[in-house]
């Protein structure tokens, strides 16, 4: 067993991934925009330390379903959400539930770079302190490092901490981002089309992290790049219309649909 | 013809240009509009352009050269009695004739032979006709009033032919240059360009000129009071210059103005900007559209109310009620019921526009806190902060570039009022530091040494420009600086 190459290992993982359990369940979401609907009672569920794709022709509710998941959707106004979400079985809409932690449990990474304009360590440390997860300066440190190593962004940035990180290239300001998001040490990372901004080189960057991340974390990725759901991710979620059209493994949904519709995407002959 | 009948000629013929040009581009481009270079319409404009354009600067020259034209054959036919008499009285004649001109038109042609023939008094008949002559008038001044109104009628003839043929001159030569590959459009545009810089140079040419004159004003006064006493005295006593007193000397020293002025502004800043801030929060990020959209104009409203009412507010409501309620606190910790706050006070005014002052400062704060990227707030909620987390270790930081530039917009604003200082807040220029005692600021003095019956020549009066043009510098550093702070936040977010 010890043996057995690390590829070995993924493809065993993968194989088993039917009885991996769930992270997240997703029963009958519906998310209306005022009197637009949005969802349609999506069934989705994110196993736990796998990479989750969600594709789709745009406009179809990727982005909308994954923001449900953070409850990033309360900060529009118009947004409704019905249905349930759970996490680790609990209910993320309950009311008593602090959506403050929520997001320091499942945090996000967003389309566009969003660095805030301070520097690469006060953007680094800013969720750790609002959380109150380090009690030294030492500790902080500690989290900076570690969390730009795991971004793979420490030895690009290490002696340059003070500096601005909107002074960062668009890959570095991404990895900065995820970064930052790694710093709290969420549960579930959330990531809205991460390398749509970025060329590909540093897409590629970034898509190692989202491969050696899942060992940690559970990840959900909405991608618009059949290619990078089929190379970074286990289990793929085809959306059409603001509905669920198929959730499968990602080998056999880029090989063998079940859907129609999800072969045609796939194929290019729509969206 | 009158002038007014002219440029009615003018247009109607421009206007007419206008149709024959479309008419004639049509014509040339065959039932093929894709042909022209320009469209139908631009080469109508561009003949238009050539009818009104040159025929109206001939009018306007024609309207300026003139009179001066006209006075001057007149003045040389003046007989040498009155040449001989030095150009004052000469110009004094002339402009009797003028008067004589003008009343002459009024008499019928019975009236007129009478008085041309001496029979009856020039002056009492002008009179009866409701012209007033200074003296009796002499005969003269008939035919040279004669000779005026003649040369004025036949130049006036003159120019609506004149300015006539060149309206339809300029329309036939624009006519005949219109082909299908003409480029009307390009030289309409040029036109409207030269319009446009005109305009704007207008605009900047008369700021120069304000300042130009109020700068030479203001030399003036510092060749009789010395710039050192003046930006660097401690005592404001410029005396009382009645006309001709002369040699009254006044010190006019600049420091406590400008103290009372910064002091009254810091007060008011210290109300309008934790108020204004705080509003602009909660507009930009807590209040719902709803909420937002009829806040936000209301205190817009507030900025629209002129500052004599803000001015009158103090004088009549918060400067009484400052001093009875200070005499009522001192009651009862002293037993003592003598006001500490006087009516006309640091405080008063401070307070009235500090009130004056909130609407700009949030709706300047609240227009640069919105400009905040949403990718940012999106963010910081993303990682787990609350709003108010979101708000203070985001968005604010962010922000306060910008912010700082618009309270420095504010502050100048601040330094500047004046009718809310006039009526509140004192006369008595005075250094010291109780918000509770009276002073004075710098344009309150301006209004105080210009007010009133004086001679433009006395120090009393010239100060108030070098005041002016102190206040402006102030305010256009202000202004300067603000405006750089606020272009760099800009950047940030291109
Ligand atoms: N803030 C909003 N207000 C109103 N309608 C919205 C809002 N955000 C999204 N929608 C609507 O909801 C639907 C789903 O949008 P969503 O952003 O989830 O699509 P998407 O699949 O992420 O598309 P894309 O791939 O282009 O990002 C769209 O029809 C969109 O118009
Ligand atoms: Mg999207």
């Amino acid at each position: 067993m010890n043996m057995m190459s690390e590829a070995a290992v993924e493809k065993a993982l993968d194989q088993k991934m039917n009885t991996v359990p769930f992270k997240m369940i997703g029963k009958d979401v519906s998310v209306y925009y005022g009197e637009k609907r949005a969802l349609f009672d999506v069934n989705l569920n994110v196993r736990e330390n796998t990479v989750t794709a969600l594709i789709g022709p745009s406009g179809c509710g990727k982005s909308t379903f994954l923001r449900t998941l953070n409850r990033m959707n309360d900060t529009i106004d118009s947004c409704r959400v019905t249905g349930k979400i759970t996490l680790d079985e609990g209910d993320i809409y309950d009311p008593s539930i602090d959506v403050v932690e929520l997001r320091a449990r499942v945090g996000m990474v967003f389309q566009k770079p969003n660095p805030f304009p301070k520097s690469i360590y006060e953007n680094v440390t800013y969720g750790p302190k609002i959380h109150g997860l380090a009690r030294t300066k030492a500790e902080l440190d500690q989290i900076v490092e570690s969390s730009l190593q795991k971004a793979g962004l420490w030895n690009e940035v290490k002696d340059r901490l003070h500096e601005s990180g909107t002074g960062l290239s668009g890959g570095q300001q991404q990895r900065l981002c995820i970064a930052r998001a790694v710093a709290v040490s969420p549960e579930v990372i959330l990531m809205d089309e991460p390398c749509s901004a970025l060329d590909p080189i540093a897409t590629a960057k970034v898509e190692e992290l989202i491969h050696e991340l899942r060992t940690n974390y559970t990840i959900v990725i909405v991608t618009h790049s059949m290619q990078q759901a089929a190379r970074v991710s286990q289990r793929t979620a085809m959306f059409h219309l603001g509905n669920l059209v198929e959730e499968n493994d990602t080998d056999k949904m880029f090989t063998n649909p079940d859907d129609q519709r999800t072969q045609d995407y796939i194929m290019g002959r729509f969206g | 013809m009158s002038t007014s009948l002219i440029l009615l000629i003018i247009l109607i013929v421009g206007l007419a240009a206008y149709f024959a040009g479309r008419a004639r581009a049509m014509a040339s481009s065959k039932g093929k509009l894709s042909v022209l270079h320009s469209l139908p319409g631009y080469h109508g404009v561009y003949v238009a352009i050539w009818a009104v354009l040159p025929a109206a600067f001939v009018l306007a020259i024609w309207l300026l050269a003139s009179p001066f034209f006209v006075e001057n054959s007149v003045r040389s036919a003046l007989p040498e009695s009155v040449h001989s008499q030095g150009s004052a009285t000469t110009e004094l004649m002339l402009g009797q004739v003028m008067q004589v001109a003008n009343g002459l038109k009024l008499l019928n042609t019975e009236e007129l032979a009478a008085v041309t023939s001496g029979s009856s008094n020039l002056r009492d008949a002008l009179a009866a006709k409701g012209v007033p002559m200074a003296n009796a008038g002499e005969t003269y001044m008939v035919e040279a009033a004669q000779k005026y109104n003649s040369l004025k009628d036949g130049s006036r003839w003159v120019m609506s032919a004149v300015v006539l043929i060149i309206a339809i001159a300029g329309a036939v030569f624009a006519i005949r240059g219109i082909s299908a590959p003409f480029r009307a459009r390009n030289r309409v545009e040029r036109v409207m360009l030269g319009a446009l810089l005109l305009a704007s140079s207008i605009a900047i040419l008369t700021t120069v000129g304000i300042v130009g004159s109020m700068l030479s004003e203001a030399i003036r006064f510092f060749q009789s009071v010395s710039p050192s006493a003046f930006f660097f005295g401690t005592v404001w006593d410029p005396r009382f210059s009645a006309a001709g007193s002369g040699g009254t000397e006044g010190q006019f020293g600049l420091l406590p103005l400008l103290a009372g002025t910064l002091y009254i502004a810091f007060v008011a800043m210290l109300f309008a900007v934790p108020v204004g801030l705080f509003a602009a929060i909660y507009m930009a990020e807590y209040a719902r559209p709803v909420v937002r959209g009829i806040a936000k104009p209301l205190l817009e409203i507030l900025a629209g109310i002129p500052t004599i009412v803000y001015g009158f507010f103090a004088l009549v409501t918060v400067g009484p009620f400052l001093r009875d309620i200070s005499a009522q606190l001192n009651g009862l910790v002293t037993g003592n019921y003598v006001n500490f706050i006087q009516a006309q006070s640091v405080l008063t005014a401070g307070l009235v526009m500090g009130i004056m002052l909130i609407p700009f400062v949030s709706s300047l704060s609240d227009d640069i806190i919105t400009q905040v990227p949403r990718s940012l707030r999106d963010g910081s909620l993303g990682l787990g902060a609350t709003r108010s987390e979101t708000i203070k270790r985001v968005i604010l930081p962010a922000a306060l570039p910008g912010i700082v530039g618009a309270l420095l917009l504010t502050a100048s604003r601040a330094v500047g009022e004046t009718m809310i200082v006039v009526l509140a807040a004192g006369v008595a220029a005075r250094m010291q530091l109780n918000p509770f005692e009276a002073m004075t600021t710098v344009t309150v003095k301006i209004v105080n040494q210009l007010t009133g019956d004086l001679e433009f020549n006395s120090p009393q009066t010239l100060v108030a420009f070098a005041l002016g043009i102190t206040l402006f510098a102030i305010t256009l550093c202000l202004n300067i600086y603000a405006l750089y702070i606020v272009r760099k936040y800009r950047e940030q977010y291109e």
